[in-house]
Order: C-alpha cells, then sequence, then structure tokens
C-alpha cells in the first residue's frame, strides 16, 4: 500500500477539535460569512442548484395534495406518538432489534457507548445521522477511546476539516471543488486536482477499508415502521447501506418523532423527501432493516440495536402549536430556499440544525438563553413554509417562539422572557398608546410630516445600505380630507354625501 | 396556501384601509388607491379613526400590545362592505392573522368577520373590479416586486404583474429570482441588519440587471427597502407604489 493509506492512518480524528460556532454568536458569525465571498458564492450556487431541481421534480406532480398527505400522516403519527412507541418497540424486539430509550444526548452517548464496550469495540464507522450530531457522539466516543469515522462523503470532508456539518442533508455544502481537493490532498495524501471522480474514488477507497475492519456501525433512521419493527435508511452512498450491514453489530439512533404507523405511510414520506431534499425522483438506496442475521442468512450485522433519544422533543409535545415542529422528515428544503441562510449558511446559525427548522427546533433542544437570536433571523418570507413537505407552517412557529423569547408567550419553553427588556417594552407599549389614540396618531403624524427637514439621515444600521425614510410632508389622513373638500362640490362617483365618513 | 377564495360582485361602497407606511411615508399612494377605486364608480369610505393593523408589535412577538393595536381598527368597519388594503403585509395580517391573534377572545368572531371582508388592492381591482387600463404614459420598462406576504400569505402572486401587463405601454420585464425576499421583514431589517442589507443589494442587482428603469411594488416596506437601497447608490432605477404607477399612467 502507498503512503495515502499511512496517511488514512494518521486520521485527525484521532485528538481532533472541531472549529465550533455558537448559536450565542449569531450575529458575528453572520458577519462573518458575509464578508466571505466564498461561503456566499458556494451557498448562493448550491441552493440555486437544489432549488431548481425541486422545482423541476415537482413539475409533474400535484404537490398539493401530495404535502397534505405527508402532513396528515406525521400529524396522525404525532397524536398516537406514546402507542406508536411502545408499538415500534415490542415490533422490533420480535424482530430481533434491541431497543434502548435516552431521555436526553448525554445518556443516548452513554448507551452507545457501553453498547461498543460491551463488545470491546474500538472502530465505529459511521452513516449519516443528525441526531448523533446533536448529541456530539463523535467526540463522546472519542473521549473512551473508541474512534468514530463518518462514512458520507459530505460528513467525512467536514470531519477531515474538523468542522460541523452546515446543512442537513448536504453536510459539506459549504465547500467547493478547490478546498475539497485541499483538504483531502492535507489529511489523506491525495493528489490536488478538481477531477471529482478521482476525489470520490479516493475517498471512497479509504472508507472501504475502515467499513470491513469497523466493530460496530451507526446509523440514523428515516422512518421508524411502528406497524412491522422496521427501520428505513434513505441514502446515495451505499455508506448506509455498509455501515448497518457490514460490522457485526448496528447500532441506529433516531430522535423518537421519526416513527410512523404504518409500512404504507413510508411511500408518500419517501417521495416528497427525496424529491424535497435533493430533487430526485428515488434516491439510489432505500434500506429497510428488520432485524440483525439470521441463521440461514449470510451477511448483516449479528446485533442490530436501536436507541430512541428524547432530547427535549417531549416538552414539545404537549404544545398543539410547537408539536408540529415534530412533523419534520429532515429534507432540509426549509433551508435550501431561505433567503437568509443562503446568505449567511449552515455554521453562522451554530446549532446542529440550521436555517428555518433549525430556528423552530433548537430553542426546545438548547433553551431560548443560547437562541434567542434564531427565531428573529427570518424576514417572515414564508419561503420555507412554502415548501416544507410535511406544511409545518413555519412562520407562525418563529413568530410563536419570538413571542416566547419576549415573555409574551404560553411560557412553557425553556428561556421564555429571556429577550424581554424594558427599553423594547417601552418602545412597544409607546406604539401601542399611539396607535390606539386616533387623535394623537393623526397628530403625531402631522409633526412628523412638518418637521420632516429634520429627519435623521443617520438612522442606525439601516442608513448604512439605504437613504432614510422621510415623512411626508402631509398625511394620508389629512390628503383624503383635501380630497374629500375638492371633490364635495361636484357629485361624488357614487353614492350620497352623508354616509361618509 | 391561501385556498380557493371566491370574490363577490363588484360592490358599490368599500373601506379603505391606508396602513400606517402610507399614511405616514407615501400618502399618495393611498390617495391613488382610493382615486382608482373611485373611477371604478366605488364608494371609498376612509374610517378616519384607521392607524396601524398592529402587524410590527405582533411580528416582534408583542402579542397583547398587537392585539389593542389590532382591536382598535377591528370596530372601524361596521357595515358588511369590502375592506381594501394597499399593502400585501397589511392585508395578509388583517386576514390571516387577526383571526389567530384574537383567538379564544370575546372579539374572536368580530376579527373572523372582519378578516373575511380584507382584500388586497391588487386583488380587489383585479378580481372584483376586473379593471381596464389605458395606458397613456410613455414606454417604460417595468420589474414588479411582489411582497412575500401578498405572494405567500395572501397567493397575490399574480394579481400586479397582470395589471401591469395590461398597460399597453409597460414592458414588464422578469428579475432573476423574483420570488425572492428584498431583506426588509419589518423589524427583522432593524435586528439583522447586516442579512437584510445582502438581501436588498441582491435584490437591486436582480433588478437592474433585468433592465427595469423602475420598480413596482404593492408593499411600501418593500418599496422603503429597494428604493432607499438604489439611492443610496445613487442608482437611477425608482421605485413606486403600485396605485400611484396605474393612476399615474391611466389619468
Amino acid at each position: 500500500m502507498t503512503a495515502q493509506s499511512d496517511s488514512v492512518q494518521a486520521h485527525p480524528v484521532k485528538n481532533h477539535t472541531v472549529q465550533t460556532y455558537s448559536p450565542r454568536e449569531f450575529h458575528r458569525q453572520a458577519h462573518d460569512a458575509l464578508e466571505n465571498p466564498q461561503i456566499r458564492a458556494n451557498f448562493r450556487k448550491a441552493m440555486d442548484g437544489l432549488m431548481g431541481k425541486r422545482r423541476e421534480v415537482f413539475s409533474d406532480w400535484d404537490l398539493e395534495t401530495l404535502r397534505e398527505l405527508g402532513a396528515n400522516i406525521r400529524q396522525r403519527a404525532l397524536a398516537k406518538l406514546p402507542d406508536l412507541l411502545e408499538q415500534l418497540e415490542a415490533n422490533c424486539e420480535a424482530n430481533g432489534i434491541r431497543v434502548h430509550w435516552a431521555e436526553d444526548g448525554e445518556q443516548a452517548c452513554r448507551l452507545i457507548r457501553e453498547l461498543c464496550e460491551a463488545r470491546g469495540a474500538k472502530s465505529v464507522i459511521k452513516g449519516k445521522s443528525m441526531v448523533s450530531e446533536e448529541m456530539h457522539l463523535n467526540e463522546h466516543l472519542q473521549a473512551a477511546g473508541i474512534d468514530a469515522l463518518e462514512s458520507d462523503l459530505g460528513e467525512y470532508l467536514v470531519q477531515l476539516n474538523q468542522q460541523t456539518p452546515s446543512h442537513i442533508i448536504m453536510p459539506a455544502i459549504h465547500l467547493n471543488t478547490d478546498e475539497i481537493s485541499e483538504i483531502m490532498h492535507n489529511k489523506t495524501g491525495t493528489e490536488r486536482t478538481r477531477d471529482v471522480d478521482y476525489m470520490t474514488a479516493a475517498a471512497r477507497q479509504q472508507l472501504r477499508e475502515r467499513f470491513m475492519a469497523a466493530d460496530v456501525g451507526v446509523s440514523g433512521v428515516n422512518f421508524a415502521v411502528a406497524e412491522t419493527g422496521t427501520l428505513c435508511l434513505v441514502e446515495n452512498e451505499g455508506n448506509g447501506r455498509m455501515t448497518t450491514s457490514v460490522p457485526p453489530v448496528h447500532i441506529a439512533v433516531t430522535g423518537i418523532e421519526k416513527v410512523v404507523e404504518q409500512v404504507r405511510d413510508v411511500p408518500p414520506l419517501f417521495a416528497l423527501l427525496s424529491r424535497s431534499a435533493t430533487g430526485q425522483h428515488v434516491t439510489t438506496y432505500f434500506n429497510m432493516i428488520s432485524g440483525p442475521r439470521k441463521t440461514a442468512e449470510h451477511d448483516g450485522p449479528e446485533e442490530v440495536h436501536l436507541v430512541l433519544v428524547d432530547n427535549g422533543r417531549s416538552s414539545i409535545y404537549q404544545d398543539d402549536e410547537l408539536i408540529e415542529t415534530l412533523r419534520c422528515i429532515r429534507c432540509g428544503a426549509c433551508m435550501n430556499h431561505c433567503p437568509v441562510y443562503t446568505r449567511v449558511g449552515g455554521h453562522t446559525y451554530g446549532t446542529t440544525y440550521p436555517g428555518p427548522i433549525g430556528s423552530i427546533l433548537m430553542p426546545h433542544l438548547l433553551g431560548l438563553e443560547d437562541t434567542k437570536d434564531l427565531p428573529s433571523a427570518s424576514s417572515l418570507c414564508g419561503a420555507c413554509g412554502e415548501v416544507c413537505p410535511v406544511k409545518i407552517p413555519i412562520p407562525d412557529l418563529l413568530v410563536r417562539l419570538r413571542r416566547e423569547a419576549v415573555g409574551e408567550g404560553r411560557g412553557n419553553v425553556r428561556g421564555a422572557g429571556v429577550k424581554r427588556s424594558k427599553k423594547e417594552v417601552a418602545a412597544w407599549k409607546g406604539f401601542q398608546w399611539l396607535a390606539t389614540h386616533p387623535s394623537a396618531w393623526r397628530g403625531g403624524t402631522a409633526v412628523a410630516g412638518k418637521l420632516r427637514a429634520l429627519t435623521p439621515s443617520r438612522l442606525g444600521p439601516w442608513t448604512e445600505y439605504r437613504t432614510a425614510p422621510k415623512p411626508a410632508k402631509v398625511s394620508l389622513h389629512a390628503l383624503v380630507k383635501r380630497h374629500r373638500a375638492e371633490s364635495r362640490p361636484s357629485d361624488s362617483p357614487a353614492g350620497t354625501e352623508e354616509t361618509r365618513s | 396556501m391561501t385556498p380557493v377564495k371566491l370574490y363577490p360582485p363588484r360592490p358599490e361602497k368599500v373601506y379603505l384601509f391606508g396602513t400606517c407606511l402610507i399614511d405616514m411615508f407615501y400618502p399618495e399612494a393611498g390617495l391613488d388607491a382610493m382615486r382608482l377605486l373611485e373611477r371604478e364608480g366605488i364608494e371609498v369610505h376612509f374610517p378616519e379613526d384607521q392607524t396601524c393593523c398592529g402587524q410590527p408589535a405582533y411580528t416582534s412577538g408583542y402579542q397583547s400590545e398587537a392585539r389593542a393595536v389590532a382591536t382598535a381598527q377591528l370596530g372601524l368597519f361596521p357595515e358588511p362592505w369590502p375592506i381594501i388594503v394597499p399593502s400585501g403585509s397589511c392585508g395578509g395580517m388583517m386576514r390571516t392573522h387577526y383571526p389567530q391573534l384574537f383567538a379564544g377572545t370575546e372579539q374572536e368572531a368580530l376579527a373572523t368577520e372582519v378578516s373575511g371582508r380584507i382584500y388586497e388592492l391588487t386583488e380587489f381591482l383585479v378580481h372584483v373590479c376586473h379593471l381596464r387600463l389605458d395606458d397613456r404614459g410613455q414606454p417604460e420598462k417595468v420589474a414588479m416586486h411582489t411582497s412575500c406576504s401578498a405572494r405567500r400569505e395572501m397567493g397575490l402572486a399574480e394579481t400586479g404583474p397582470a395589471l401591469l401587463k395590461s398597460l399597453g405601454q409597460v414592458e414588464l420585464v422578469e428579475q432573476v429570482r423574483a420570488a425572492e425576499c428584498c431583506g426588509f421583514g419589518g423589524t427583522f431589517a432593524v435586528r439583522h441588519p447586516e442579512v437584510s442589507a445582502a438581501m436588498v443589494e441582491d435584490k437591486t442587482v436582480a433588478i437592474e440587471q433585468a433592465g427595469a428603469e423602475r420598480f413596482v411594488t404593492s408593499d411600501c416596506g418593500c418599496l422603503m427597502n429597494i428604493g432607499g437601497r438604489f439611492e443610496h447608490q445613487q442608482k437611477p432605477v425608482k421605485g413606486e407604489h403600485i396605485a400611484s404607477y396605474l393612476w399615474r399612467r391611466t389619468s
């Protein structure tokens, strides 16, 4: 073997420190991203491509009907969630899949580590799993001396580059070909190139060796079917199938909300997921995992485990509005269509799930203390809600969380009220007073019009990029009065004068 | 997003809700909306006590303040006439969010009744007035910026462009990513000024590259944002509210 495999052995996954971002630093991180032309160009190009593909692939579908179906399937599953989870557990166990429950990420990490340790595992190969990112599984395993390697190509690159994913479907979307070439050259010794096929083949070879040597495979789950105890895994690279079938142990980890009632619920959700996510009619692989290797079978893992993680999800479950967040099937279409995400990229959000879905989900996982700037990081343009395949009313939920952040919601989100400031409350109270006292309002607009020459030409950040708006000389109220006076002598267009207000 | 809406026959009388931005910054747009409606033989009532729909407080999370402001508007429309709003944003607030805002309160029934009578101006001109326009203006290349609330909350992506297309001398040019937000978003532009600036920058570039001499919009928030950006860069592209543009070219 060549120097290339030596450098794979010296993989930075050992002792790596991951470049971290924090939701508390949204403003600074947004500033940095906006100043970075490479980030701007990479995201713009990628998001334009993804939006175009999605539009194209849905063009001959009755999308609204399909979305309605998807939303209903997910909502029904959530309505029956406790029962379905019990049913899932029973049917998985009957299939030979051991089911474990974790209240939070820490407990889930511990469970997985213990399962690894019970097998004396030193090496874990991972399929793509956002839940594992959410609970920082790699760091946890590493601290216990267990090497965890990402096998999804994007995740692999991100891990090589000591970063976290910037997108839930395309983790390395912030990188362009040249950057990827440089990372692979530096970390694995491949030649610098723009030949994507060469790089893919190199990564494939590097990963193949690790698949064969891995003691445990860890994957996520897209849909867990309660009726049959089946775990569905959607992927394009075959790494998911390798992860779940080559190592002697497969541990699937997923959020409790991923359960669906019946097998027949899966095709519509899969149709929505693949099209919404990557604009594909169908993904290259669709795995249905229904248990460990049976006696007559030649391959497959000896043990299969399912770890069901709550990690803040059940706190939303009781709220008839917030529960809609849990319908999400993690397609990423909301971020692909978000004008804010497109400008600042995924890392800016500083959370596992970026973009619109992250802004409505992360406050429940982390609390509003850390995430208070996320629900406001949206112009409420509605593009996310428009494309969501399961019709999550994301803009409404953003507004709901803004209410919670300023202490005007139901108070059932962790950190509720954290953003309430006396200054802002006073400003809105002032606005309220003026807008509920019509004569004061009219007086105010009249004065503003008279003093328009005194309007400051600098209005904070607004005027760094735009001219300041000037109040009109005469308000609409006054213009209407004038208009009435002018038209009164002659015939009015219709109706009678006395009914005029 | 909006279910199919059935439109009434042309009424004799309507209310005009002018919106606070028009009242204060673009009053001519409100007056021109009134003139357009009056020219169609409709008597326009402008309740004098109107102020603001309450949206700025609502989207900032200040629910009780928003509700208080909205409450002050609810009683201004006692007759069963359509309420015309020359803004997709305020119209969306009143049509879509008022029922939610008042859910479970004493005013819920009234709010729902009022919300059912809300029409955005271009929607009303196209679907109720079946407006025919006689263009007397000079030939001009114009881009339409439909606000996100008009487009998505009210489902009115087509009405503004339809009116502009009916002007004989106007060439409607399509900017790239026409459906993308201009970055205004009410208090968003203040809370996240840099992101908002990046968005409006792209919007002005798109409008300019489409070869537009002017952009027309049905929302004064977008007008203030996009127009303010053009002006800041001392670019010749001017913005105008669609009511003013239609009135100016056909009167």
